[in-house]
């Protein structure tokens, strides 16, 4: 049907390559992002753990960095990249930018679900003199647990965006096929299965994510 | 015993350098056993002032001391510890929707580290007590508002608490749920001996399940004292409103409008406690002939299983017969004050 010069293998190592990406700087991210989003919630004026200093220099910082484009970020942090892994081309150089792409905004999307857990629970753990870690695990995170799940998701989602930005730093994974094959070498078949590919694993994630977070709402 | 105590309280917030004085010099005294209500207008400062007892407000001056430890000297841990002590139930009930009836009564449980078998024997314990014990399983989700405050009132005793502090905890409830929810704080009085402070705007509350009342306006406690004595005497207009909501306590307009004034007459508002309330009072006052009597009002309402009457009479005759009368009415044990409109 379509004249294509790449291979089933050349596919597979493309998915494999993306799921990698996204699974390593999704975990390494939400090890740093989740704490920190936990961080913006308790520090906030207000908070449990109310910190002025801490919120007012964890605030601005997740915003800079928030700012930037992925596509920028990853070049401009090359010799940043090039020191934590000896290489700033290939996949494992991917996701050092991909971990800095990602961490500060799950923070975000983690301190908008604990947001969300209704201030009266806060108050019922304080009145049973609950610590402020007594808070955080047993009241804050289990109330927005489905809500967590989802801003993962969200997270997920976002990065396999980015991945495929990659492969301009040769990283690699299906975006980087779809735009050396599909969009450089006129390939429709190479661009039209990627973008395939692309939706199935978008469509499994958010799947995933719903039924996981329905069911940590009990519905 | 004293129970909770607040001397001299004073409580300010600051917003944008606008200060708000929410309390302006609270003097509180609650006994051990008593079922104490503070009843105002939203906005008056019970919130505030119930927060207090557990310190999830600080007061900016002032002396709070609940079971003979005046809080503001405690350290951190030391208020966590204090805590423990004092349940408190909320008007939305804030329970945990991601966890079962039996978790969130347990909780309290959990964060006290006690073992699993006892955490069990006791959280079964305390459904048993408000009723719940076939919804353990069940999610917030699937309760009534009853059944949400039984839990929240069986998670305020997990920790055999000496205090349970009730903010607006039937304001969220319909009459007869309501009722349910007084019965069972009642409950928790008697039987587990336990000190409950509510607060709430409804004075039927107040009526249903308290001994004592403070009358909160504006920052201030404007009236205190027993059930029976607000009612039967409120001072100040806000008090003399809530008691009116229960009460009627006024000569109805219609008859103002049509009352009789003559020379040698006289309008009294007489009001008889308990017992006397069963004796045949006014049988005897017609009996004497000596004036000519007239109720124009007559109220008789239950408080603390006391009955309080309260009459407005109209006496016709001589002064010194209706001398004579009142001379009666207060051997009798009556409260007797002149209207004079």
């Amino acid at each position: 049907m379509f004249e294509t010069v790449i291979t089933l293998d050349q596919f597979l190592q493309a998915s494999i390559d993306t799921l990698y990406m996204v699974g390593m700087s999704l975990f390494i991210g939400s090890l740093i992002g989740i704490p920190l989003g936990i961080a913006l919630v308790v520090t906030r004026p207000g908070g449990i753990m109310q910190s002025k200093t801490f919120y007012s220099i964890l605030n601005p910082i997740i915003n800079i960095v928030r700012s930037l484009p992925f596509i920028i970020l990853m070049v401009a942090i090359i010799p940043f990249t090039r020191m934590v892994v000896g290489t700033s081309i290939g996949t494992n150089a991917a996701i050092v930018p991909l971990i800095i792409f990602i961490s500060p905004f799950i923070a975000r999307l983690i301190e908008n679900s604990l947001l969300e857990v209704n201030a009266g629970i806060i108050e019922a753990a304080e009145s049973m003199g609950a610590t402020p870690f007594q808070i955080i695990w047993y009241f804050l995170l289990p109330e927005a647990f489905g809500s967590l799940i989802l801003s993962i998701t969200t997270a997920t989602i976002g990065l396999i965006g980015a991945t495929a930005m990659a492969g301009t730093v040769g990283g690699g994974g299906v975006g980087d096929l779809a735009i050396v094959y599909g969009y450089q070498r006129f390939d429709t078949f190479a661009m039209i299965s990627t973008v395939v590919i692309l939706v199935i694993f978008v469509q499994i994630i958010q799947s995933t994510g719903n039924v996981l977070a329905r069911k940590a709402r009990k519905e | 015993m004293t129970m909770i105590e607040m001397k001299r309280v004073y409580k300010t917030y600051k917003r944008k350098n606008v200060a708000t004085e929410a309390l302006k010099g609270i003097d509180l005294e609650i006994q051990e056993g008593d079922i104490f209500g503070v009843i105002g207008y939203s906005g008056a400062g019970k919130s505030t002032l119930v927060r207090l007892v557990n310190y999830l407000e600080r007061p900016t001056s002032g002396q709070v001391i609940v079971d003979g430890q005046v809080l503001n000297d405690l350290s951190d841990s030391q208020l966590r510890a204090m805590k423990k002590q004092i349940g408190m139930i909320f008007q939305h009930f804030n329970l945990l929707e991601s966890k079962t009836v039996f978790d969130n009564v347990a909780i309290p449980l959990v964060l006290s580290k006690k073992p699993k078998d006892e955490m069990k024997k006791r959280v079964m314990e305390l459904l048993d007590f408000v009723g719940l014990s076939d919804k353990a399983r069940s999610y917030p989700k699937e309760l009534s508002g009853g059944q949400k405050q039984r839990v929240g009132i069986a998670r305020a005793l997990a920790s055999n608490p000496k205090i349970l502090l009730c903010d607006e905890a039937t304001s969220a409830l319909d009459p007869q749920t309501t009722q349910s929810i007084l019965q069972l704080l009642k409950r928790v009085n008697k039987e587990y001996n336990i000190t409950i402070m509510l607060i709430t705007h409804e004075m039927s509350v107040i009526r249903e399940v308290c001994n004592r009342v403070a009358v909160m306006e504006a920052g201030e406690i404007i009236e205190q004292g027993s059930v029976l004595d607000v009612f039967g005497h409120p001072k100040y207009p806000t008090t003399k409103n809530f008691v009116k909501t229960v009460i009627h306590n006024s000569i109805p307009e219609s008859v103002k409008r049509t009352l009789k004034k003559t020379e040698n007459s006289r309008v009294f508002r007489v009001e008889v406690k308990g017992e006397v309330a069963s004796e045949p009072i006014v049988h005897q006052l017609m009996k004497n002939h000596e004036v000519e009597m007239n109720i124009l009002f007559a109220n008789m309402t239950e408080i603390q299983e006391t009955t309080l009457v309260i009459m407005y009479m109209q006496f016709d005759g001589e002064a010194s017969a209706i001398e004579r009368t009142l001379q009666f009415l207060n051997e009798k044990g009556a409260g007797i004050e002149e209207v004079v409109e």
